[in-house]
């Protein structure tokens, strides 16, 4: 199966000083399109409805800080998963690659929403079946339909990763590993202190893409009933009645938050020694 | 508990669900193939106005990307069907014509299409950078027209290095289709649901769904695995 990462990965951009940095924003055309951008934004502001805005804006806040908390539990829990699956599918046993190959291609060759469907729906109904999980303490939890949507989407995100991760190990230069063996240092430990971080490091680039590619798919937990900020503003759309200015302000707050997190993950990754 | 699982639900013909599944399945891959191909026509266009485009047209496919790599699909695909079909009758209706209902499956390929061409202008962008220059230069030197240039050389030269992400982007397409339930078309994973509503066999229909799209991602890898190796041929093997 092909990589479907298609995101490149991102390189740290040399710092240029501020004038040189603001000299292709100044070119005369793409004055010209800023300020036909502002003149459309100051029509939308004005002409379109947005009387709405100031009774939903704490619903609104809630539905993002739900989409944020999905995305990072479920990228931190995935990540984890991936570890795993990617080390076991390099040197594990056969039946252990096999199982760990097989869950990465049956999640990444059929769509999220279908997974999410079956995890909630199927999953919901079976535990309803059971009088033991119904009186246990967990199912005030499992009644709920967050847990089914984070446990989709960090199984999405450990398949995914874990190929990354699968590439990463089987990357790391053959010399370093015989180096860290002509040390004498036994298995375990070449792998806690050389093969492990040596792939996490590779894997890192392309971490910020993947990262990106989670927050696009967290909006589908909406059809589960979670409340996230797409489920907000779907909810705005049904009251209102109104077609597209609840949608305008979803695509700029998507716009923003990948813009952002584009940015952080780069300082992040900035910030971490290369070893070059 | 659970029973014993009743597949002649899966059956073709009226009780069971199969005959549905399957059309539900055709459907999918219309959408698919459908706005897999306006997605490579729209990201011929992206990419050749990025490379060899003006400022402002440079311009405008940046930003055109930049959406769409930006915004969750699922919240493009509404936009391009709320703002496509409101165009598409305000056209119709300056024409003096009534408005008409623009049938799901055509409004399916334009809102896939056009967010797969986001992606193809990236991959063919990279593609038509990889061609040496010098093979453009030759043909042009010969007195090729810029379209006979691009027909002749361009395209077939960066065929090979376009393939790896234009297969991506077939699974991608395949797997978008699904993102279309939410909007309300009766592609495989609607008819699913509904299926499995009725009857309550969740894991049964869901997966078996998920086997048909598996085996459409299987048997498309072999394909375009096949198409790869012929694009390469005479090359120097993969880095």
């Amino acid at each position: 199966m092909p990589d479907i990462d298609i995101v490149t990965p991102i390189h740290p951009a040399p710092a240029l000083p501020l004038r040189a940095r603001l000299a292709p924003l100044l070119m005369p055309h793409r004055l010209v399109m800023a300020a036909l951008a502002l003149a459309a934004l100051a029509a939308i502001v004005t002409q379109m409805n947005w009387s709405w805005l100031p009774v939903y804006l704490p619903k609104i806040g809630h539905g993002l800080l739900v989409t944020l908390v999905l995305l990072g539990s479920s990228v931190a829990a995935g990540f984890a998963l991936a570890l795993p699956l990617g080390a076991v599918q390099v040197t594990g046993p056969a039946p252990l690659r096999w199982l760990a190959n097989g869950f990465c291609t049956v999640i990444r060759g059929t769509p999220l929403l279908l997974q999410l469907w079956l995890i909630y729906y199927g999953l919901g109904a079976l535990f309803a079946q059971y009088p033991e999980i119904r009186a246990s303490w967990l199912w005030p939890y499992l009644r709920q339909a967050w847990p089914y949507g984070f446990l989709t989407l960090t199984l999405s995100f450990a398949a995914y990763q874990g190929e990354i991760m699968r590439g990463a190990f089987a990357g790391v230069p053959r010399g370093e590993l015989e180096a860290a063996r002509a040390f004498g240092m036994p298995r375990l430990m070449v792998f806690r202190r050389v093969w492990f971080p040596r792939a996490v490091h590779r894997a890192l680039p392309t971490l910020a893409g993947e990262i990106i590619l989670q927050l696009k798919a967290t909006p589908l937990v909406a059809t589960i009933t979670v409340t996230d900020l797409y489920a907000v503003i779907t909810r705005v759309r049904q009251d209102t009645f109104l077609t597209y200015e609840p949608l305008l302000l979803l695509i700029a707050i998507y716009l923003c938050l990948s813009g952002t997190l584009t940015i952080v993950l780069r300082w992040l990754e900035g910030r971490v020694p290369s070893g070059h | 508990m659970i029973e014993a699982i009743d597949f002649s639900l899966l059956a073709l013909t009226s009780p069971g669900w199969g005959g549905a599944l399957l059309a539900g399945f055709l459907r999918s891959v219309e959408l698919a193939a459908g706005g897999y191909l306006l997605g490579i026509v729209i990201g011929l266009l992206g990419a050749t106005a990025k490379i060899y485009g003006g400022r402002i047209l440079r311009d405008i496919a940046e930003l055109y990307t930049l959406l769409i790599r930006a915004v969750p699909e699922l919240v493009l695909m509404l936009l391009f069907y709320y703002v496509g079909t409101d165009l598409l009758n305000t056209l119709m209706a300056s024409l003096g014509r009534e408005g008409i209902d623009i049938d799901g499956l055509s409004a399916g390929i334009l809102v896939i299409g056009l967010v797969q061409g986001g992606y193809a202008t990236e991959v063919f962008r990279g593609a038509i950078r990889a061609v040496p220059p010098g093979q453009i230069e030759a043909a042009q030197a010969f007195g090729m027209s810029p379209f006979r240039v691009l027909r002749r050389v361009t395209l077939p030269a960066m065929a090979p290095h376009a393939l790896p992400g234009m297969a991506n982007l077939w699974m991608i397409a395949t797997k978008d289709t699904a993102l279309l339930a939410v909007i309300g078309f009766s592609e495989l994973t609607l008819v699913t649901k509904q299926a499995a509503a009725a009857t309550r066999e969740y894991f049964l229909f869901f997966i078996a769904a998920g086997l048909l799209y598996l085996a459409l991602t299987l048997i498309s890898n072999l394909g375009l695995r096949w198409l790869e190796r012929r694009a390469r041929r005479g090359l120097p093997a993969a880095a």
